[in-house]
């Protein structure tokens, strides 16, 4: 999916398919507006499954497929929708496209989708679905629509693996299962080194966020006022 | 005492004597709570901790919502959809528990709107400090996850009372405690770009492993 829309330099003329507008709706949220670090949204799930990567990967697959499919649904559906029951409608759609998720990673991935436990049927609670689905798709339509999700989930995705990749590293030693800090330095061999038993645990995750967060806010400019 | 010594991770699933069901209420809201242990409800988390008194708000309304739609999504769970369930309307043999997510979202969905109209009769004054968060409450990872946890560890009816009020609970006190330290926080001085979430998910970080000095408890 990621390969069939990549950002494509603006050069179509008539009615570009990526004009300089869809070019900002994917790329915005990867960094300007990106959603954990300055949209506060989708945390949730940033957290619980960033110890290993091959999970990580799993959960951004689900979460790209489910944020592209509702933005584009719902934005097909956002004139046929009475807006004091939107949420409801939301819902429906986005735990249908999440239940198909589940069922399609149990398929693929069973040993990984196992280990994933509840979360990704949490993937309906994650705050990005819902809120690029209010924010953006009921407004727009579906070709931008899908644009965002997609940009979103990217954004989502990339902060992700950033955190998987530094929990797995110092946590287990290894990236992807694969073992990167040799055996012979550990202190059981003779060695000098330990692995940081707090990067798996949930504070690793929170402080590791909050200085990815951080690092991210002091490079892009961006101050909260209080 | 000797018998209710073991550690609470090691205790049988599904003990429902009195000493099984506190060992549990203590676990669901210490040990692992929902939020520090398990991220869940983080996004309403961050944004209604700024204050002491919405915080205890939403933290009441979390409870509340907990404590109800944990036993109604179990009774959905055990009579409508588990392999056989259906045995009692004369359909043997059936299994949706693929439709698991869309039930439980609409009861919770559903639950919030009571709970929502209860809260603007009994007191406007807390509806409109909640303002547009109660309606989120529906999209609150903790009370999803609460019913999913239900499910996958295969709760009794009294454990996933005593879970739901145990869960929801360990949220409102992490919500509570964040909101009062993040008061304190107003007037110290922060890195401009650490300021909000960053200084906040450090903070939690540091709740989070005082919480896990729970994790020896033994009853």
């Amino acid at each position: 999916m990621t390969t069939a829309v990549a950002p494509a330099p603006a050069k179509a003329p008539a009615a570009p398919l990526f004009g300089k507008a869809e070019k900002k709706a994917v790329l915005d949220p990867l960094w300007d507006n990106n959603p954990i670090a300055l949209q506060v949204l989708g945390i949730c799930s940033a957290l619980a499954v960033t110890i290993k990567l091959d999970q990580t990967v799993l959960m951004c697959i689900g979460v790209i497929a489910v944020l592209c499919a509702s933005n584009t649904i719902i934005s097909l559906l956002r004139n046929m929708i009475p807006s004091k029951i939107r949420i409801i409608i939301m819902l429906v759609v986005i735990s249908s496209l999440v239940t198909l998720v589940d069922i399609l990673l149990k398929r693929f991935a069973f040993d990984v989708a196992k280990g994933l436990s509840v979360f990704v049927g949490l993937i309906v609670t994650n705050c990005i679905v819902m809120g690029r689905a209010e924010a953006f798709a009921m407004a727009n339509k579906p070709w931008p629509s899908f644009l965002d999700g997609l940009g979103n989930a990217l954004g989502y995705s990339w902060i992700l693996l950033a955190v998987a990749f530094f929990r797995e590293l110092f946590g287990s030693g290894t990236l992807f299962g694969v073992r990167v800090i040799p055996e012979s330095v550990y202190a059981d061999a003779g060695g000098f080194y330990f692995n940081n038993g707090l990067m798996v645990l949930a504070p690793g995750a929170f402080l590791l966020l909050g200085v990815i967060v951080w690092v991210q806010r002091g490079i892009s400019g961006y101050t909260e006022s209080h | 005492m000797d018998s209710i010594m073991l550690p609470l991770a090691f205790l049988p699933a599904a003990d429902d004597s009195i000493s099984g069901l506190i060992s549990l209420a203590v676990k669901a809201m210490f040990v692992e709570n929902i939020l520090l242990a398990f991220f869940l409800g983080m996004c309403s988390y961050l944004a209604v901790s700024k204050r002491v008194d919405t915080a205890i708000g939403l933290g009441i309304a979390v409870v509340f919502v907990q404590t109800i739609t944990l036993p109604v999504n179990w009774a959905i769970y055990n009579y409508l959809l588990r392999p056989d369930a259906l045995s009692w309307a004369g359909l043997p043999g059936t299994d949706l528990r693929y439709l698991g997510l869309i039930f439980y979202i609409s009861t919770i969905a559903a639950m919030v709107q009571i709970v929502e109209m209860a809260i603007d009769k009994f007191s406007p004054k807390l509806y409109a400090s909640l303002g547009i968060f109660l309606p989120l409450i529906a999209v609150n990872c903790a009370i999803l996850g609460g019913s999913l946890f239900m499910v996958e560890r295969d709760y009794s009816l009294p454990q996933s009372v005593v879970f739901g009020v145990g869960s929801g609970l360990g949220w409102m006190l992490a919500i509570i405690s964040m909101a009062a330290i993040r008061q304190k926080l107003r007037t110290a001085h922060v890195p401009d770009s650490l300021k909000g979430l960053g200084i906040t998910f450090i903070t939690t970080g540091l709740i989070a492993m005082a919480f896990m000095t729970f994790s020896g408890i033994q009853l």
